[in-house]
């Protein structure tokens, strides 16, 4: 069973089975309150099975406002490294493209949009699920412009998520888990430099 | 859980550096530290964002390497800590996140620890140190705070009397270092450039000691007005210098190191010392860190 836990939204738990069936999530939407709320979350979903049987850790990658998205990776780590089972990175963008691509409405191609501030929106283009039914990436996530991000699309499909669902990234973890396979490093997708210039040389004070 | 000598693995990571200490009872058996100070050399402070990337990317090898030298595994730890502040937001939410990660996945207790109080602490930590003599008033020196605290006991009686308005000691160092040309971390260069020089030959302020300041500020410091004091005081060597055009060099650093660190020394002996008498402890410990 894998333990999947994001925080790349809002902060998101659950248990999935091998084979992809949701076993418990819990979750709380909004943008803030991660570190309060992670250790209760994962305390809920636990108290439903045997600890034991729980073989990997999922973690959402991002990307996500930075702050919030390491705790839910320092978490699973963690968790992880407690229970001596190995962690499954995945890119947070995977789980609503997989909820998407495996429902009733599936179109392709179709993308995926998160705030990203700063006026401006991360997006991954998928044209579908692959051979190991896992979403495959047109091309890298990057960042655009909120006011460009039509544009960027040229008409493609889109959505813009604002809360995700553990129970789709523990399924994309199952998939990704089934045909041997990493789907990022070890790396969270910051897609931003620390954002910090070295110091200007030194101001006059006036004497 | 073993009451008399609990098994209890700490995390900190409320600045620059990702600590994990692994103690049994008051024996330390693992203090593994990894720094990301080298990579805020080049901006010549902590920078938020890089601390933080850097304490993701440290804390499981970290937890494993201190699991390692204790020579301990995750399930015979008794309880997990971490530190809950203060420090910086971003960093230590790094090290509260895997902290509760970790306890869940043990199902151990979790405590969080005030960062001021870890420091006093890991001073009673050798098991051949005398325990703390209650009550005490400790000055805390280091990079990321200036405080003055009065502790009654350790664990459930710690007053906070005062501290930093503005940059920490330490920082005021770096600052200092910066303007004098000197390498970062600040600390140790300025004492090496003060070895040599005349701790008296510049009278530099006394931040926050007026006599009016002690109704509202008696044990808070502030070493910004000391920082821009030492500013204009190179400014002006440097202006006289080129009028004169000096050969050899203008600012005297070593009489400058030496009268900028007389100048925080006294602050905080005086304060700490003040502190010590007002409130009746004949003890005070004295944490640079
Ligand atoms: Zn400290």
């Amino acid at each position: 069973m894998i333990l999947a836990v994001d925080t790349s939204l809002g902060t998101a738990v659950a248990l999935v089975g091998a084979d992809g069936t949701v076993r418990a999530s819990a979750a709380t939407a909004g943008a803030l309150g991660h570190a309060e709320i992670i250790g209760d979350l994962l305390r809920d979903v636990l108290a439903e099975v045997d600890p034991a049987e729980i073989t990997h850790v999922a973690t959402g990658m991002g990307p996500g406002p930075f702050t919030g998205l390491r705790i839910g990776i320092a978490a699973a780590r963690a968790f992880a490294l407690g229970r001596g089972a190995p962690v499954l990175p995945v890119p947070s963008h995977f789980a609503p493209a997989l909820a998407h691509l495996t429902s009733d409405a599936a179109s392709t191609p179709f993308a995926v949009v998160t705030d990203a501030r700063r006026r401006e929106v991360a997006v991954s283009v998928f044209d579908g699920l692959d051979a190991d039914g896992l979403p495959r990436l047109t091309a890298e996530t990057v960042l655009v412009a909120r006011a460009d991000a039509e544009a960027h699309l040229a008409g493609t499909p889109y959505a813009e998520v604002t809360e995700l669902a553990a129970s789709d990234l523990g399924r994309v973890a199952a998939r990704a888990l089934a045909a041997g396979r990493t789907l990022t490093g070890p790396e969270p997708l910051y897609l931003r430099s620390p954002d910090v210039q070295p110091p200007a040389p030194r101001k006059k004070v006036g004497a | 859980m073993n009451r008399e000598t609990p098994l209890v693995l700490g995390i900190e990571t409320s600045c620059d550096e990702t600590g994990i200490g692994i103690v049994r009872g008051r024996t330390l058996l693992s203090n593994t530290i990894a720094s990301s100070m080298d990579e805020h050399a080049r901006y010549g402070g902590v920078v938020p964002e890089v601390a933080a990337r850097a304490h993701l990317e440290a804390l499981q090898p970290s937890i494993e390497a201190a699991l390692a030298e204790a020579q301990v595994r995750p399930e015979d730890l008794d309880a997990i800590a971490v530190t809950s502040g203060p420090g910086l937001a971003g960093a230590l939410m790094v090290g509260i996140g895997a902290a509760k990660g970790l306890a869940v996945a043990l199902d151990k207790p979790l405590y969080a620890v005030n960062h001021l109080v870890g420091h006093i602490a890991a001073d009673i930590l050798d098991a051949e140190a005398p325990p703390l003599e209650y009550p005490t008033i400790a000055l805390l020196v280091s990079g990321g705070h200036t405080s003055l605290l009065h502790v009654r006991d350790l664990t459930t009686d710690v007053e906070l009397l005062g501290e930093t308005m503005d940059d920490a000691a330490g920082e005021a160092f770096d600052k200092v270092a910066r303007l004098l040309s000197l390498p970062y971390p600040g600390g140790p260069e300025i004492d090496r450039a003060a070895a040599s020089g005349d701790p008296d030959a510049i009278h530099f302020p006394r931040g926050l000691s007026r006599a009016s300041d002690r109704a509202k500020h008696r044990y808070d410091f502030s070493f910004s007005g000391l920082k821009t004091a030492v500013a204009r005081w190179v400014e002006r060597c440097e202006a006289e210098g080129a009028l004169r055009q000096a050969q050899g060099p203008v600012v005297p650093i070593p009489d400058v190191a030496a009268s900028f660190r007389e100048a925080v020394v006294d602050v905080l002996v005086t304060k700490a010392l003040d502190a010590c008498e007002e409130r009746g402890c004949r003890v005070c410990c004295w944490a640079a860190v």
